[in-house]
């Protein structure tokens, strides 16, 4: 198996088979890649590192400014574990609204409600997608715990609510079928 | 700076129910063009919502919301003729704020 080319692009390691998929004077000389790849891996140690040493709690890299790094998570798994998550319990107590059959992959409506008490977050994921997930919701005292949006789904998969209260995490999912041709299946 | 969201904020008792139909394309960086080459990434990374000089609502995004994206959330604390701001910063630092007075 022969590896594609990988390029810097937006903050994320991009796959491409295309040379002129490079636009003209934008093309970035490896050794930049390089320098931006470990100054990346540079910060994940130090990261480790302070999580090591107790000064940052699991709790607080949740945060909306850190979750970020979440976002770059391909699998479900990798995801929950940027963003602190360590096997979430099922829970009933969070209502995902999500069609059992979608007609168009590029707009899924989806709503999640959480009836579990001092919600702190929402986060949605879709098992299927390049990069799992889709959103993370700061819910702050006075909101409501609930948030509705539309996501791009690439086939068939598994949606996932992921639900934060305090130091515990709770997940819904439901399966949704992505038909082709919008012909309802 | 981009174009205008459409919001709508309605009291129900004491909640406020929002709806917020922004207008962005939502680029995911994985599509391919007319001409073959793959489309930049462009897409809102963070959505900030703030009524009475209080965050009610924080989100963050990645490239797997739709295009036009739409976001609909609910909170206590305010009354009708109170303004609500919702603020969206995308991944190439462009970023929009449109304000609404409450219903």
């Amino acid at each position: 198996m022969t590896r594609k080319p990988m390029r810097w692009r937006n903050g994320f390691w991009t796959e491409h088979n295309n040379r002129r998929a490079l636009p003209v004077g934008k093309e970035i000389d490896i050794m930049q890649h390089r320098r931006e790849f470990l100054r990346h891996v540079g910060e994940g140690g130090v990261f480790v590192a302070l999580l090591s040493a107790g000064l940052l709690t699991i709790p607080q890299t949740w945060a909306a400014e850190n979750s970020r790094a979440a976002f770059d998570a391909k699998t479900v798994e990798d995801a929950f574990r940027a963003l602190g998550a360590t096997a979430p319990a099922l829970s009933d107590a969070i209502e995902l609204t999500a069609p059992t059959i979608a007609e168009n992959g590029a707009v899924v409506p989806i709503k999640v409600a959480s009836a579990i008490p001092g919600t702190q977050s929402i986060a949605l994921l879709v098992e299927e997608n390049p990069y799992a997930l889709a959103m993370v919701t700061t819910i702050p005292e006075g909101t409501e715990a609930y948030v509705s949006s539309r996501v791009k789904m690439q086939k068939t998969s598994r949606v996932i609510a992921l639900v934060r209260a305090g130091d515990e995490f709770f997940m819904a999912t439901r399966d949704v079928k992505v038909t082709l041709g919008g012909c309802g299946g | 700076m981009g174009n205008p969201m459409r919001i709508r904020a309605r009291m129900s008792g004491d909640v406020v129910n929002v709806k917020v139909l922004m207008n962005h394309v939502m680029e995911t960086g994985q599509r391919k063009g007319a001409d073959g080459a793959l489309v930049p990434a462009h897409f809102i990374t963070k959505v900030t919502a703030q009524c009475n000089g209080k965050t009610v609502l924080e989100a963050d995004w990645g490239p797997s919301i739709s295009k036009n994206p739409l976001l609909g959330f609910r909170f206590k604390g305010a009354a009708a003729g109170d303004t609500l701001s919702i603020t969206w910063v995308d991944s190439e630092q462009d970023s929009r704020t449109d304000e609404v007075v409450i219903g």
